[in-house]
């Protein structure tokens, strides 16, 4: 068992940390004052590389693989969890094109994707299925050659900036009565496709969140991901496997930051004569900080490992974004904690770190789901 | 137009408060201090990558180092170039700016002599400026220091401009020539993924002493005919008076004080 990086990876980190510094950094006290998504850093992104991550060099992607995802987004989210948590949504969008599309569909989208000319997301939140993938309302009507579907779709990130989205919606019932689902590649030029209203968050400003409002939108028939009924499996393989472990490895990017600004301070800030960070009070803080974020990197990076395998890994991948996201949360409010007062003044990143964090334990199942895929593994033995 | 441009692996600026010198030995203690492609470096690999654009050929990169500089190396690869030498040996340690001109200017005579050598106009640790001039005169080629801008390029002579105390002066260099660059003179880009992924297949070679064929007498501290003298840790500190007493009585000693230093008008 290695436990290093290659060469190659740590250049790939390199190059992440370099225009995470040099292209993120300097934007983030806007993004703060304003809220609005930079879409010029996004397209960056894609003319960096790192849209195409994941994706095969055939489709213009660079192949480097999921671990080299994370490595990316670790270090894009240290500067600023926005722009970390959109990076990896844009892969997110993409992944069930490239695991379902037809021929015809990983041709017309994944290099655009790759480059940045638009961008994708996955579109399965309802109001009343979000937990429950399959408690969704959103219907598709099949008429000919094309689908109907109509309904709203919310927590939807990237839904009005998003050209490309994957759409789950009801097919028709089982014979038992339940839903059967399936999934389509609606994009924005399409009749009735309307992005409804956005949500204003408490954090993560730079993202943009809101919901999708399916007007009698018309769909072709082409457009099916898979075949009718696999909806759950189209939208939860990308939910899992790609949505997930972003989002953990987000919240590495979280845990990271409050470690280094918390070090920082506590060799800076003398009290009583000495620096702080003397004191074992905030000694064992930051030891608790440190130990989590190697903990959830393991976590993250083993089930990175387990996809770059071609192995099954949404329960690993659960474990870590569980791990990482509670994680976050603790490592933040440490960190505002160690600066005291001034950790909740909107000059220091504390309160952004803890505000950022909060949102990634509800984002591609909640805290509780998590535990659940764990519990129920685990339970089989 | 092919060009060498030299490169030195640094440690990171950003992390100098670690580094610590043992009085004793006189030894720079680094641990935990990352290794960087020294930032001057970064922008003549892209003047060359730019004029490599313009004019074709090829970019080659050349480093005197200890085994570790291929990661720097691995980037100037993944940055552009088309190809990496390091010339890295026991017996080139400790040598200063002439005994590293000596070996750079051996391994680009056996590597294939360019029309343009560029470097950066100082290392952030050394700031000698030295091996840039040094390496011209070595190789018989012209040079030009602190360019702060390339106005012409074209396979003969180049247009700079040479920074000076007030500003610049335009000048004409003909090839072949070293110029050593400033910051001024680009922005340098960004590393890309698909650069990483390019790197993988361009040469990256390693000559030791015996593969270049020098004389071992002018490498390293043998060839230097500079030598360390003494090295400490300046110890800087400011003047400190501390005033007492209550705020009114002190706010009235502050004025008094400011006055006697002729800060402030008046005795």
């Amino acid at each position: 068992m290695e436990f290093g990086f290659t060469p190659e990876q740590e250049l790939i980190r390199k190059a992440a940390r370099e225009f995470a510094e040099e292209g993120i950094a300097p934007r983030v006290a806007e993004m703060e004052r304003t809220r609005e998504p930079p879409l010029d850093i996004f397209r960056a992104m894609g003319e960096h590389g790192f849209l195409g991550i994941t994706l095969p060099a055939e489709y213009g992607g660079t192949g480097l693989g999921h671990l080299a995802r994370l490595l990316a987004i670790e270090e894009v989210a240290r500067v600023s969890p926005a722009m970390g948590f959109m990076l990896q949504v844009f892969a997110l969008g993409a992944a069930p094109i490239l695991d379902f599309g037809t021929a015809e569909m990983k041709q017309q989208h994944l290099p655009a994707l790759a480059r940045g000319d638009y961008f994708a997301t996955v579109s399965v939140t309802e109001a009343t299925g979000g937990s429950d993938p399959m408690g969704i309302t959103t219907t598709a009507v099949r008429e000919g050659d094309h689908y109907v579907l109509t309904g709203r779709k919310v927590f939807i990130t990237g839904s009005s900036l998003c050209d490309v989205q994957t759409v789950s919606a009801v097919t028709g019932k089982d014979e038992r009565g339940r839903n059967v689902i399936s999934a389509f590649l609606v994009t924005r030029d399409m009749p009735g496709f309307k992005a409804g209203r956005e949500e204003h968050k408490s954090g993560l400003w730079g993202t943009q969140l809101g919901e999708l409002v399916l007007e009698k939108c018309v769909v072709p028939a082409k457009n099916l991901l898979g075949k009718e009924g696999d909806g759950v499996k189209v939208a939860m393989k990308a939910i899992s496997e790609t949505g997930r472990p972003g989002i953990a490895a987000t919240a590495l990017g979280i845990i990271a930051r409050a470690l280094q600004e918390s070090v920082r301070f506590a060799n800076e800030r003398v009290v009583g004569g000495s620096p702080i960070g003397q004191y074992q009070g905030i000694q064992f803080k930051i030891a608790d900080m440190a130990l989590m974020l190697d903990a959830a990197r393991l976590l993250c990076y083993r089930g990175a490992w387990m996809k770059d395998q071609g192995l099954r890994c949404d329960v690993e991948m659960s474990k870590a974004k569980l791990f990482a996201t509670e994680a976050a949360m603790v490592a933040a409010r440490h960190c505002g904690e160690i600066y005291g007062g001034y950790g909740w003044l909107q000059e220091y990143v504390a309160q952004q770190l803890y505000r950022d964090a909060a949102i990634l334990i509800p984002s591609a199942g909640t805290s509780e789901m998590m535990r659940v895929i764990a519990g129920r593994a685990a339970l089989k033995g | 137009m092919e060009t060498v441009v030299c490169v030195k692996p640094v440690p990171d600026p950003k992390q100098w408060s670690k580094i610590s010198l043992d009085p004793a030995t006189k030894v720079l203690r680094r641990e935990g201090v990352e290794t960087i492609l020294n930032p001057l470096d970064r922008h003549a690999l892209e003047a060359a990558l730019q004029i490599r654009q313009s004019q074709g050929g090829r970019v080659r990169v050349v480093s005197m180092a200890p085994p570790f500089a291929t990661e720097v190396l691995r980037e100037t690869l993944a940055l552009g170039a088309d190809e990496a030498l390091l010339l890295s040996d026991r017996a080139f340690a400790g040598g200063d700016t002439l005994a590293t001109a000596y070996v750079l200017a051996a391994g680009i005579h056996r590597w294939g002599m360019p029309e343009l050598i560029l470097c950066g106009a100082e290392s952030v640790d050394g700031s000698t400026g030295q091996v840039g001039p040094q390496l011209a005169h070595l190789l018989g080629f012209a040079h030009l220091s602190y360019v702060c801008g390339l106005e012409e390029v074209s396979p003969e002579r180049i247009v700079a401009r040479w920074q000076v105390e007030e500003g610049y002066a335009r000048v004409e260099v003909r090839l072949p020539a070293v110029l050593t660059l400033t910051r001024e003179v680009n922005r340098p880009r960004g590393m890309s993924l698909m650069g990483v992924v390019q790197a993988r297949g361009k040469p990256l070679t390693v000559w030791s002493l015996a593969e270049l064929g020098v004389d071992a007498n002018l490498c390293g501290l043998c060839g230097s005919p500079t030598q360390m003298g003494d090295m400490w840790m300046p110890e800087s500190g400011r003047r400190q008076e501390m005033l007492q007493g209550e705020p009114e009585e002190v706010v009235q000693a502050l004025l008094q004080r400011l006055r006697e230093l002729a800060v402030l008008p008046g005795q």
